[in-house]
């Protein structure tokens, strides 16, 4: 009986989803759905922003989180899709939505390209060469590489994405757009967690040595980590940049790169954590604007208090259930009488 | 055949010769001891033998291939596994999810399938997690396995390890001290755990210490001194060697 219990429908998203802090998950969710409703337009300007930054976090807490790998280079990723998707759309004319895919896929070969030599490196050292890689982007971008970004002007007249004929032009549409694809990154992440891959990440993160020791191919995973979230700032690129209709490289420059790693930092690496993060750190500064001589003050004086009081971030990860210990240990028992 | 065989392992470090020139074997299904004192390169040769290390020369042959310089993941794949000398787990996380990396390298669900929980992974893991279980259990750790690691007693750390090397269906066991730090009592259960080990058809080779230990599991034992093999044989005949009393002269001499 105990085993039917753990073969029932323990492991589905939907079961994994709705235990642990499931009623802080719904309550956000309410919040998200709610909140068009009471927004003027330029807040909803701002919730767009604090959902494009909550994807590039989701996206970086893979890589800085889970694998506990130093990536302060984000925004060269997310400039990248941004690019592409300006590109191929100002040039020729291809749906921005279609571009979608396109520029993740061109962000996630960039990043096995840079990747690919550094990625033995640790902490600082790793951490610094990060850093460069959204320097040369951003000065690349700047010196119209190849004549095709259009230098410090950018690029301007990318077109406004359409899903089955419908026009996504106004700020609630790309509410809408941004939500949804952060709900979806919400889902497809947590699956990632609670599955043999997260929890390599997660091994790597504590002990790479150990982790290697006992067969997790520790630069296959630390690769892939970077190359999954490569992808997703790349998608995120392309909302960014119809969202815009221009883009300029001061857009990927490396305070963003500083921003998103804050969000994740502070978010102590649980989903919930980075959203949470999200919305103190692209809505404060809002919220705050007669104050504005004062804020870096004030973000700085929140940082060293959180460095004191929360080391570990707002909200680390849950350890992952796998049923009830009871349920586990009979289970171990069955498969023994099999055996024997 | 021999399941392992090293000719003439030498590693070397900078200028100091770590490792020189040591051959041995370890039989299917036996239990063998390294010991020597500190600083003999004991552990050096497990790094060899597990891919930490590569050797400057020599070879080591597993199960009839050469794995001289294979990546320690891969490794752990062909079926060597290991336990640290200086206890490296995942404190943090569950007992049970210490022992899910051992098993790792045996599980196939890839990206898409995880971040999609297709039936084909979730059918994997309800395995993998009972498979685990039954590991924790064979220890005697199967009620600490929601704990977290680094929570455990030290002599419970010492069996996780052991448990999450055997996750792995290893046919070679590397122990390195597993009865560093344990009392009486544990170390006595430990000698059951290994012969229990040694049944199920797995061969362990091992470094340890505790010579009451050694002399009462190992079939064999190769002995280190200053990097070069002195001696090697039955546990009898060794213990009785010149050049091993003369390694171990004095002090040592009670513990035998």
């Amino acid at each position: 009986m105990s085993d039917l219990s753990l073969s029932g429908r323990r492991g589905s998203l939907a079961a994994c989803l709705l235990r642990g802090r499931g009623l802080g998950g719904l309550l956000l969710l309410g919040v998200v759905v709610a909140l068009p409703f009471f927004c003027n337009a330029y807040w909803l300007d701002v919730c767009v922003s604090i959902g494009l930054y909550a994807l590039l976090a989701l996206s970086l807490n893979l890589i800085l989180g889970q694998a506990g790998i130093f990536h302060m280079g984000h925004a060269a990723f997310f400039g990248v899709g941004a690019y592409t998707t300006a590109i191929l759309n100002t040039m020729f004319h291809i749906p921005v939505l279609w571009l979608m895919p396109v520029s993740g896929a061109v962000a996630a070969l960039f990043a096995l390209i840079v990747a690919r030599p550094i990625i033995h490196l640790r902490g600082d050292y790793l951490l610094i060469v990060t850093i460069g890689i959204v320097e040369i982007v951003r000065i690349a971008l700047l010196n119209d590489v190849g004549g095709i970004t259009g230098g410090s002007n950018g690029i301007f007249g990318i077109s406004r994405p359409q899903l089955f004929g419908f026009r996504i032009y106004k700020s609630l549409h790309f509410y809408w757009l941004v939500w949804g694809m952060v709900g979806l990154t919400l889902l497809l992440f947590y699956g990632l967690w609670h599955s043999r891959v997260g929890r390599a990440l997660n091994y790597i993160k504590a002990d790479d040595v150990a982790a290697e020791g006992c067969g997790i191919n520790v630069a296959f995973y630390k690769l892939t980590a970077f190359v999954l979230g490569a992808f997703w700032a790349g998608m995120a690129g392309t909302v960014y940049a119809a969202k815009m209709s221009t883009i300029a490289p001061e857009s990927f420059n490396f305070m963003e790169s500083v921003i998103i790693f804050a969000v994740v930092i502070l978010s102590g690496g649980s989903q919930l954590g980075v959203l949470i993060s999200a919305f103190l750190f692209i809505g404060l500064p809002e919220l705050l604007r007669e104050f504005s001589d004062a804020r870096m003050l004030i973000f700085g004086l929140a940082m060293m208090l959180m460095m004191i009081w929360r080391p570990q971030g707002l909200l680390p990860c849950l350890p992952r259930r796998y049923g009830r210990l009871r349920a586990l240990m009979a289970s171990a028992d069955t498969a023994k009488e099999h055996h024997a | 055949m021999s399941l392992l065989e090293l000719t003439d392992v030498t590693k070397i470090f900078g200028g100091l010769i770590a490792v020189n020139e040591v051959s041995f074997s370890v039989e299917p299904q036996s239990v063998v001891g390294l010991i020597g004192p500190n600083g003999a390169g004991k552990t050096t040769v497990f790094n060899c033998i597990t891919g930490n290390y590569r050797p400057e020369r020599g070879s080591i042959v597993f199960d009839g291939k050469d794995v001289t310089g294979v990546a320690p993941h891969r490794l752990v794949e062909r079926g060597i596994a290991r336990t640290f000398q200086s206890i490296r787990l995942f404190s943090t996380l569950s007992a049970l999810e210490n022992t899910l990396a051992g098993r790792h390298c045996r599980l196939r669900s890839g990206w898409l399938a995880s971040m999609l929980h297709t039936p084909s992974q979730r059918r994997e893991e309800r395995e993998a997690v009972r498979r685990c279980m039954q590991e924790l259990e064979f220890v005697g750790l199967a009620e600490h396995a929601e704990e977290k690691a680094g929570s455990l007693s030290y002599g419970n750390q010492r069996l996780l390890e052991i448990a999450r090397a055997l996750a792995s269906d290893p046919r070679l066991l590397i122990l390195d001290e597993p009865a560093g730090g344990m009392n009486d009592q544990e170390t006595v259960a430990l000698v059951d755990t290994i012969t229990a080990i040694r049944n199920r058809g797995i061969t362990v080779l091992l470094i340890e210490h505790d010579m009451r230990l050694v002399m009462r599991i190992c079939e064999k034992l190769v002995v280190l001194e200053n990097g070069c093999l002195i001696a090697q044989g039955e546990p009898e005949a060794v213990r009785s060697h010149p050049a091993v009393i003369e390694a171990y002269l004095g002090a040592e001499d009670e513990a035998w």
